[in-house]
């Protein structure tokens, strides 16, 4: 039978007039807790951009044709050399078109599949950049871009004008935006272009586009696919890449297996193409949570000191009430509730310190021309971390009371009182 | 006979700094009602017949009766409980909270014992305030009065849950004359007017003579 109002009550007693104990014991969690908060709202709003800058712009699956030789070279075919070694020498690619064979009834097929978010045909081509007598190298990219925008967020990278003005216009581009300082073009401007078989076509820049990454703003600009078709010269059917999205990202690499072997096409997932980005996030989670757990240790050493001492000071308190009746248990429940109160009130506080810091440091104006749609630094306010704060805040403070308040379970009364 | 309190054959070793008899063969009682004293020189083990009576020591051999019921051998919970509920304790020194009122002191093994409410508990103990004469403390802290008022505030904690006897460590030991003088008439009231059972631990012979019964002890027997 434990009576909690009147543990509640001696464990309150003893906080308030140990203010300043309750106090620094509180702030050590409220501290722990509040940059622990701080640290991983901020580290996961930085990784998850950083992720997102690459991975928005990697499909889940992307399907395309692959120029590489043959698996099987010709003389293995041939019965009469079975048994023999053949060395064959200056192997080429195989001969093969760029487009994907059979491409809009793939895009059909994938569009009636189920864990088919979205699907968009690309037709990739190399072309120059005419500005005077200079020729600048690059690749124009055409796209269905109603549905890029739908499934990515490409509108997010188009700085000026917007995708419904790409798609209205017959001959619009979507210039990158390194392009467009080098060749000093704006929007409204027109730029011509020219295919690897030299015909000229003046395209007029509806919009500029500018991912971050200068490597792929150096270079590339986005048009429709049919006006790529046309400078192109081929028909409604030729498109290079379909890129894939799908419901359940986690799906991707077996379905991208699956799609290369139905169609005899490459088809790579998102998991292939940025192994490394999972790895970096990794470790940066790592770290973060390595250095919030020595915080939050710190803090249970902070507590498990106070507790320590108060309980020597009381150690009269406790005979006394050993001795009038109290059970060894109620006496730990005593200051097991004291640092349970103080790990919930430094841990409530330290969930408010860590959103106020988080909030602070979103309201910081973060501004960098590799990131046009960031304005201020990333936070991730996942309420899965307030959850964790809290409860480790809970966690390490009962350890650190555990250990003083079973000692104090154990004092044997006659020993206090009799000063042996 | 009517026991309040009885022993059969209590005996207990020491074991530091060396193996030690200290108490031989212990067998007594305590009637309803009486006022007994236990007398006898340091190390006659009347302080440690005291603590294994009080059920606060539960190292030794022999038998324990409380209201001719068997206490021996029960787990701590329980005796934490019976202590609660039966004996009233008073030692050479006070032992109050000192974070908490003289009235909260008080209310505090009722409190535990629960089994009144809130307002009657604190009635309770104002009635025992009242009699020790020191209701006009009820609100100080404990620590703020003098070393008489102290020793009653005790003696008022002892009895809040009407226990069945009342024991005092030499609870006179650390007053002088005239605190004791007091305290021994209070002990002597709840004798007369209330019919507690006190066993009272004491070096001070007048004290003793003037009790019911003295016990003495030596060597860690008891003479008759």
């Amino acid at each position: 039978m434990i009576n909690w109002k009147v543990i509640l009550n001696i464990a309150k007693t003893h906080l308030l007039t140990k203010m300043k104990s309750t106090v620094t014991a509180s702030l050590g969690v409220t501290f722990g807790i509040g940059a622990y908060i701080t640290l991983v709202s901020f580290m996961t709003g930085l990784n998850e951009m950083l992720d997102s800058l690459i991975l928005n712009q990697t499909p889940h699956i992307h399907i395309y044709n692959e120029i590489e030789p043959s698996d099987k070279q010709p003389v293995a075919l041939y019965q009469e050399f079975e048994d023999a070694f053949n060395v064959v020498n200056s192997v080429k690619p195989k001969q093969s078109q760029k487009k994907i064979h059979n491409g809009l009834p793939i895009l059909n097929y994938l569009k009636m599949d189920k864990k088919v978010f979205g699907a968009t045909p690309q037709l990739r081509a190399q072309i120059f950049y005419l500005s005077g007598s200079i020729e600048l190298g690059g690749n124009l990219v055409g796209v269905d871009i109603m549905e890029e925008a739908r499934l990515s967020n490409i509108g997010d990278y188009i700085i000026e004008g917007t995708a419904q003005e790409l798609k209205n216009s017959e001959n619009g581009i979507l210039l990158g935006a390194g392009l467009a300082k080098k060749m000093s073009l704006r929007r409204g401007d027109r730029v011509q272009v020219s295919t690897i078989k030299g015909d000229v076509f003046p395209l007029k820049i509806v919009g500029i586009y500018q991912s971050g990454i200068a490597d792929i703003d150096n270079i590339q600009s986005y048009a429709n696919l049919k006006t790529v078709q046309r400078i192109l010269g081929e028909a409604q059917n030729y498109v290079t890449d379909i890129n894939v999205k799908l419901y359940d990202i986690e799906k991707a690499t077996a379905m991208a297996s699956s799609l290369g072997k139905k169609f005899q096409v490459k088809a790579t997932s998102i998991n292939e193409a940025n192994a490394q980005f999972e790895t970096g996030s990794n470790i940066r989670n790592l770290i973060t949570y390595a250095v919030s757990i020595t915080l939050l240790i710190v803090a249970g050493f902070g507590i498990y000191n106070i507790l320590n001492m108060l309980i020597y000071e009381k150690m009269k308190d406790i005979a006394i009430l050993k001795a009038t009746g109290f059970s060894g248990t109620d006496v730990q429940l005593i200051f097991m509730s004291q640092a349970m109160i103080i790990g919930a009130v430094g841990g409530i506080l330290g969930l408010l310190v860590g959103f106020v810091l988080s909030k602070l440091i979103d309201n910081v104006a973060f501004e960098t021309e590799a990131l046009p749609t960031i304005t201020t630094y990333p936070i991730n306010y996942n309420i899965w971390y307030y959850i964790i704060g809290i409860s480790f805040a809970l966690i390490s403070t009962f350890v650190a009371g555990w250990l003083p308040s079973n000692k104090a379970k154990r004092i044997d009364p006659v020993r206090i009182i009799r000063g042996t | 006979m009517d026991f309040v309190l009885e022993t059969k054959n209590i005996n207990k070793y020491f074991e530091k700094p060396v193996e030690f008899h200290v108490l031989k063969d212990i067998s007594f009682g305590i009637k309803k009602g009486e006022f007994a004293s236990i007398m006898g020189k340091s190390g006659s083990g009347k302080s440690t017949l005291l603590y294994i009576l009080s059920t606060m020591d539960t190292d030794y051999t022999g038998e324990l009766y409380l209201n001719n019921k068997l206490i021996t051998g029960q787990n701590h919970h329980k005796l934490s409980r019976i202590r609660n509920k039966n004996i009233g304790f008073v030692f050479q020194f006070h032992y109050l909270l000192s974070e908490f009122s003289v009235l909260e002191n008080v209310m505090l093994p009722a409190k535990k014992l629960a089994e009144k409410s809130l307002a009657e508990i604190e009635h309770d103990a104002m009635e025992k305030l009242r009699m020790l004469d020191i209701e006009k403390l009820a609100h100080q802290r404990a620590s703020r009065i003098s070393g008489g008022e102290k020793q009653r505030v005790a003696i008022a904690r002892a009895l809040i849950n009407n226990p069945s006897i009342l024991m005092g460590d030499e609870p006179t030991g650390n007053l002088d004359s005239h605190n004791s003088e007091n305290v021994f008439s209070i002990f002597k009231r709840l004798k007369e007017e209330e019919g507690l059972s006190l066993l009272v631990v004491t070096h001070d012979e007048d004290f003793a003579k003037r009790t019911d019964r003295i016990i003495q002890m030596e060597d860690g027997r008891i003479l008759d």
